[in-house]
């Protein structure tokens, strides 16, 4: 069955692991394998933790995370209202960050391109982060 | 966050256990940094991951900046039981180089 979801929270550090968690709890209808869950928190995680980092410079700002279910495929959009990227193209490139003095590693948008099926990355009112994956039908044998 | 550390044989071992992330990365670096400035006698350092739960890149930020500051004073650091994930992130990461992976 089709499903979606919708939350808004603050982008504050202490709502990382809240938001994973609600994350793999509306999807594990799909029955998905630890693996599976596992990729899904960790690009889940990333994005939210990029917003965190560079969308409100100077405020604490919101996030927005959609998720919906359609068949087996996962769809997650996490959004913003801040800053956006000028430069996405650069900042997809591995090991690239804007905040090299913090001990980042530049790899976020790196590990959601692995982790998941599909990344886009887009300017709209801030950034908006869609990604895609495919949870694999396990079967039954008899 | 919990990270417990013992010294057998001039090797430091450190186990971090629970979830990575974001809110915790600035305690554990704080945590890290304590220990290592603290504790004698030890030459290397071997950081134990089979009881960390979550881990996303900010992890390589965090062991990326133990690594220079140990570097100083020359003492390597190594990884030792991964999970899949961070498994990944550290080889996509290269992070292998600089900390070789332990069996």
């Amino acid at each position: 069955m089709n499903n979606s979801m919708e939350i808004k929270f603050k982008a504050i550090a202490e709502n990382e692991a809240f938001a994973r968690n609600v994350v793999a709890s509306f999807i594990l209808p799909l029955n998905p394998s630890l693996s599976e869950l596992s990729d899904i928190k960790t690009a889940v995680n990333e994005a939210i933790t990029n917003v965190i980092v560079h969308a409100y410079p100077d405020k604490v700002g919101y996030v927005n995370m959609k998720i919906s279910t359609i068949g087996n495929k996962v769809k997650i959009s996490i959004s913003d209202n801040g800053v956006g990227i000028q430069d996405i193209e650069r900042a997809l490139t591995p090991f690239y960050t804007s905040k090299p003095d913090e001990e980042r590693s530049g790899m976020g948008f790196t590990v959601m391109e692995s982790f998941m099926d599909k990344l886009e990355v887009k300017n709209h009112n801030g950034l908006m982060v869609n990604m895609e994956k495919e949870i694999e039908q396990s079967v039954v044998g008899i | 966050m919990q990270i417990k550390s013992r010294i057998v044989n001039k090797t430091l071992y450190v186990l971090l256990s629970g979830e990575l992330d974001e809110y915790t990365a600035q305690g554990v670096r704080k945590n890290l940094d304590t220990l290592f400035d603290t504790e004698k006698g030890f030459v290397q350092i071997v950081m134990d991951l089979s009881e960390l739960t979550f881990m996303d890149s900010t992890g390589v930020g965090v062991l990326i900046g133990r690594y220079k500051k140990m570097r100083e004073y020359n003492k390597p650091i190594f990884i030792t039981n991964p999970s899949r994930n961070a498994e990944r992130i550290f080889k996509m990461s290269g992070l292998y180089e600089i900390m070789p992976k332990i069996v």
